[in-house]
């Protein structure tokens, strides 16, 4: 091994001498056993704790007078569609008003930007998110991750209804 | 001139440091090592930038994975099992000191009660090869909430306080199970969840 074996000394009979020991061990079995078992730990141990995202649905109303109703000029809905695809418009859907729906992007550049440029226009604005149930829940957790990135004072998780599904099939985007 | 020589070194050389660092990692690793328990199911986390950590316990995590399972899991040992012998008690199935033993080793389970005495009874290897449907959660079958509700009361009268619940969701996951999961703990008055995810840079949020 790495310790070259030192050559007994084979002097002609003469004086009988008592062995000198090497005082060093050899230490490349311990090494390696303590190598080992570092490698072992390291990767069996569990480092960081995985991080959690805070959540908080509203209580549900005890009746319909509690629940608030918002203004549609403060209403911006984000609908999250199948196939990674995002949707939005202002305001709200009613059965007269059909308000024009645009595509978006999950990137920095899509929803981001026009979550900025709502607030900045209107810092009462109330984000309505709508997962379509065809969509991953990656989507949904990229769009309440993208709440708290810009800040976003409301935001509800709702459920999509037939109209919002509607719009997304005849805009054809 | 004499002939120069190359310096002879010995080939052997001082390890002592060496060791020495070594046997401090291995401690340092021997000791702060908590083993990653084995999941009973393999969940893909998304991403996100929070930074908040998962509490070190009191934790009960509600998988679901891709193909629409829901799968249940706690950490506390003691109202593990509480929660076991009420929940059996629910839906009539009771099980042997074995069995809640075998339960209470377990990070998380997706089998419906009445087949939980059958899942316990296997043998470690066996238990990884069977295919866990998830623990029904539907209006007509909801063994779920019962074990959230059975687990949240075993806390509070173990520790004094409810447990953290924690919803660990696949990347690929339906929406529709998710919110499913999330509507039947809000009608139990749970509204405060927590979406386990990985880390994230932040990126800047320019105005």
């Amino acid at each position: 091994m790495a310790e070259i074996q030192q050559q007994a000394d084979s002097g002609k009979g003469g004086k009988k001498r008592a062995k000198k020991m090497s005082t060093k061990i050899d230490m490349t079995p311990m090494v390696d056993l303590a190598f080992l078992l570092l490698t072992f730990f390291m990767l069996t141990t569990t480092f960081s704790k995985p991080t959690v995202m805070q959540l908080t649905m509203p209580v549900k109303p005890k009746d319909k007078e509690e629940q608030s109703e918002i203004k549609a000029s403060d209403a911006f809905t984000i609908l999250l569609g199948e196939n990674n695809k995002l949707y939005y418009y202002d305001g709200l859907l009613a059965a007269d008003v059909k308000p024009e729906l645009q595509l978006s992007s999950y990137d920095a550049n899509g929803i981001r930007k026009t979550l900025l440029e709502r607030r900045r226009a209107n810092p009462k604005v109330v984000v309505l998110i709508k997962p379509a149930d065809k969509s991953k829940y990656k989507n949904m957790v990229d769009i309440l991750d993208e709440m708290n990135i810009t800040d976003q004072k409301k935001y509800a998780l709702v459920d999509i209804s037939k109209a919002d599904e509607e719009l997304i099939k005849t805009s054809g985007l | 001139m004499p002939k120069v020589k190359p310096h002879r070194t010995s080939p052997s050389l001082d390890m002592t440091p060496m060791v020495d660092l070594a046997f401090l990692l291995v401690t340092f690793f021997m000791l702060t090592t908590k083993f990653a328990p084995e999941e009973a199911v393999v969940v893909d986390t998304p991403s996100s930038v929070s930074e908040i950590r998962l509490p070190e316990s009191h934790v009960i995590t509600i998988s679901i994975d891709k193909d629409k399972r829901v799968f249940f899991g706690m950490d506390d040992v003691k109202p593990k099992m509480a929660m076991l012998s009420r929940v059996g008690a629910k839906y009539g199935v009771s099980f042997t000191a074995e069995q809640a033993k075998t339960f209470s080793n377990l990070s998380s389970f997706g089998v419906p009660v009445q087949q939980l005495p059958d899942f316990l009874n296997r043998d470690n290897e066996q238990r990884k090869n069977v295919k866990q449907p998830g623990i029904p959660a539907d209006s007509l079958n909801n063994q779920f909430i019962d074990w959230v509700v059975e687990a949240r009361a075993a806390s509070i009268k173990e520790f004094g306080k409810p447990s953290f619940i924690a919803v660990k969701g696949d990347n690929d996951a339906d929406v529709p199970t998710v919110k499913r999961v999330i509507k039947l703990l809000q009608d139990k008055n749970i509204n405060r969840f927590n979406l386990i995810t990985d880390l994230e840079v932040k990126p800047v949020a320019s105005n």
